[in-house]
């Protein structure tokens, strides 16, 4: 019967379905299925596919978001049974990320955010106008590998900068990546000011912090 | 100096995009929307004004939940037609609803050199070039702040572009880079010393401000205050969407026009109630977000309904309406900006559109190519000529000439043919020459636009500032760097 589960889990990501993504999670829970099998089996396929049909252009950015939706919400199921277990999803590694003071553009942010979690990077998004030493202090408090800094104005991208000056003020340089994006950002710039990657869109985005974490 | 302007005037054309029930269906839900669910305003000057008259205001959230009757009242005070000022003012545009003006795209990031043709980083230089350029293009009806001065401070940069404009061009100014009130107190005074004074500014607002709204449903704290200076001393002020289907806003285009009306609308209202009966304009560049890169697209049909229906709600509102279209996003003067350029501008001309924004820019308002410029130009000059529309009457019927000539004879050399012959639409850039010409020359519109910007680069002459003037300017942006 698990099998017909599993499926039946895949397809509630596939459809963005966070109601039944959730109950399915009980009923796992219920027959004593052990979560992460439950995730790794059953819910990740279904991301897995959403994936590869956004990738060959058959489905969109909205059926991702629900697709993360749905995944996210099963997650929040199963995740008291996990702790009590002792077991722990992987996760490919710690991202924070915000768009700079001074700049409340918020839509490419979002979607590498939403890219990044999707893909197994756990995602602490500060927001819009951050002040520069609050990436540092999340970043420290975390214990975060990447800090992503998102810039849409030619007045805020020199934000960037600071953001990689305070994080070497506190002495976090060393263990943190630094990525930054946004429409004016290019690769020189990036190199200019020191940051560790820049990518043009969000996929890119993604594909450059697990170059970073080494995944 | 600059020549006349070619506005579009009295078009003959007409669309019907949206009836009076449209209308009223999209009036009454964005009404709803801002007295239900609210609008957010991240300004305690704004949530004060709107506390006094009447709105519920959460002071946590910022949102303010305006009664429909405040905005109807507001909007009332707000009038229909004003003139928008040139420092020369033979080059003044009358927003009255029978004209649509051209102005250029604004605040790019990237230029590709006129000369060199290298993509390269704007600067302070650019904005004067470009400037230069749409002084002496006749179909060009206002310079909107077309690049970012990057080499210049950023608390002052949008000054640096305006002056470095004045001293390129007579016709009027439109910014959409100020939003601080120190920059905006700047950029008033500035105006108000080339006008002779803030009086003479309120009569001849020779500057007019853009803001953008922050969809959905909200603004920007900074805009809304340097909003509300301009609107004090009489600049037209415009507050625009950019509402994107599936993102920004509903997926839908009557909801996300419900959306994109309920900002603007909150933000005109606000205007008003602060001060009655200052010229202000809706402002509009809604689109559909690309479904596979989230981008924001800049061409495609749902931005050429939005640029045809918003003009039908600015004329309910009985404001101006200053309407986004051309902004391709094309990476290249090429087809698909032809046809993203040629489509939006007409739909928003159709419909009435006061200021068509903007000839110029690639890459969704990103690159300065002067060679688009001058070919969105020629768009337009296509655009103009075909709302003329046909004239009927006794001497275009032509019944008498037709007569003449009779079955088998030509028009060529009627007396009537040279009266008329100069009502036909000329190209400029339209390659029409024989197969032969061509293949020989390999040569077409990209070459012979360039050619023009670099013509206009080395010979146009303005009509000078008054060096005390262009002191002044100095003086006054050196007090803000200060
Ligand atoms: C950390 O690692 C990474 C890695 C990759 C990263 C990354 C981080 N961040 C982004 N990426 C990358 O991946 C994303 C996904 O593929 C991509 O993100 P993008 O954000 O590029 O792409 C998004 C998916 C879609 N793109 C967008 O959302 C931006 C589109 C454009 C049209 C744009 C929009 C929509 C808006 N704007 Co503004 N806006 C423009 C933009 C022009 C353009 N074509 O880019 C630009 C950036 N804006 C501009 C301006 C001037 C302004 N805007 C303003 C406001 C707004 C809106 C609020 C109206 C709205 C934003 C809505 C929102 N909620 O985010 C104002 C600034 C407010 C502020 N303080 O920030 C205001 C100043 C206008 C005003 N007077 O109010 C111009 C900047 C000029 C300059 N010199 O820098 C501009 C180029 C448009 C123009 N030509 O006028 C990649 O860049």
């Amino acid at each position: 019967m698990s099998a017909d589960l599993f499926e039946s889990m895949k397809q509630s990501v596939i459809d963005g379905d966070e109601e039944r993504s959730a109950e399915l999670a009980q009923q796992a829970l219920a027959q004593g299925i052990d979560p992460l099998v439950a995730i790794n089996a059953g819910f990740v396929l279904g991301i897995n596919h959403v994936g590869e049909q956004f990738g060959v252009g058959e489905m969109f950015l909205p059926d991702l978001m629900l697709a993360a939706e749905a995944m996210k919400a099963a997650v929040a199921v199963l995740e008291p049974e996990m702790k009590r277990r002792g077991t722990q999803r992987e996760v490919l590694g710690r991202v924070v990320l915000g768009t700079v003071k001074g700049d409340i553009h918020e839509i490419g942010k979002n979607l590498v955010a939403m890219m990044l979690s999707a893909s197994g990077f756990e995602v602490h998004d500060l927001g819009v106008d951050v002040p520069f030493q609050k990436f540092a202090e999340k970043a420290r408090e975390v214990k975060a590998d990447i800090v992503g800094v998102s810039a849409l104005l030619t007045t805020t991208m020199t934000g960037q900068k600071t953001v990689i000056e305070v994080l070497d003020d506190m002495g976090l340089r060393p263990q943190v990546k630094v990525i930054v994006g946004g429409a004016p950002v290019t690769r020189s710039w990036a190199q200019e000011i020191g940051a560790d990657g820049y990518s043009e869109d969000a996929m890119g985005a993604v594909a450059l912090a697990k170059k970073l974490v080494g995944k | 100096m600059a020549g006349k302007i070619n506005a579009i005037a009295h078009p003959r054309l007409s669309l019907n995009i949206l009836s009076t029930a449209d209308v009223h269906k999209i009036h009454t839900a964005t009404l709803d929307v801002i007295e239900s669910v609210g609008v957010r305003f991240p300004s305690r000057k704004a949530l004060d004004i709107l506390e006094a008259h009447g709105a519920t205001v959460d002071r946590n959230t910022l949102v303010a939940r305006i009664p429909g009757r405040v905005i109807e009242e507001a909007l009332k005070k707000a009038p229909p037609i004003y003139t928008l000022a040139a420092r020369d003012p033979s080059q003044d545009l009358p927003l009255d609803g029978q004209h649509v003006f051209l102005g250029t795209d604004g605040c790019c990031i990237e230029v590709i050199d006129a000369f060199t043709g290298e993509k390269r980083r704007t600067t302070k230089q650019d904005s004067a070039d470009c400037a230069r350029i749409a002084d002496a293009l006749e179909e060009v009806g206002f310079w909107w702040s077309m690049v970012s001065a990057q080499d210049q401070p950023p608390e002052s940069r949008s000054l640096h572009e305006l002056e470095a404009a004045w001293r390129n061009t007579t016709k009027h100014l439109q910014t959409e880079s100020i939003v601080t009130e120190p920059e905006m107190q700047a950029a008033i005074e500035m105006a108000a010393a080339l006008t002779g004074g803030k009086d003479e500014l309120r009569k001849r607002p020779i500057l007019s401000i853009m803001q953008c709204t922050t969809s959905p449903l909200g603004h920007d704290g900074g805009s809304l205050e340097a909003g509300l200076l301009a609107a004090e001393v009489g600049l037209p002020v415009g507050y625009m969407t950019m509402a994107s289907c599936a993102f920004s806003g509903p997926v839908t285009l009557a909801g996300n026009l419900v959306v994109g009306n309920a900002e603007v609308i909150s933000a005109l209202a606000l205007m008003q109630l602060a001060h009655p009966g200052a010229p202000v304009y809706y402002a509009a560049a809604q689109t559909a977000m690309d479904l596979r890169t989230g981008g924001y697209t800049g061409g495609g049909p749902e931005d050429f309904l939005f640029g045809a229906a918003t003009n039908v709600l600015a004329d309910f509102y009985n404001v101006p309406l200053s309407m986004g279209a051309f902004a391709t996003g094309a990476k290249e003067p090429d087809w698909q900006a032809a046809v993203d350029n040629a489509f939006s501008s007409f739909m928003a001309s159709l419909t009435g559109s006061d200021m068509l924004l903007g000839c110029g820019l690639l890459h969704g308002s990103r690159i300065l190519s002067y060679e688009m410029m001058v070919m969105d130009c020629e768009i337009y000059s296509i655009v103009r000529k075909t709302l003329e529309g046909i004239v009927i009457n006794a001497d275009t019927l032509a019944l008498d000439v037709i007569r003449s000539v009779g079955p088998g004879g030509n028009f060529l050399k009627h007396k009537h043919t040279r009266q008329h012959m100069r009502e036909l639409w000329q190209p400029r850039l339209m390659d029409r020459r024989p197969y032969g010409q061509w293949e020989e020359k390999r040569d077409g519109a990209r070459d012979w636009a360039r050619a023009r910007a670099q013509d206009i680069l080395k010979n146009h002459q303005p009509d000078p500032l008054d060096p005390k003037l262009g002191a002044e300017l100095l003086r006054i942006i050196a007090s803000v760097e200060g």
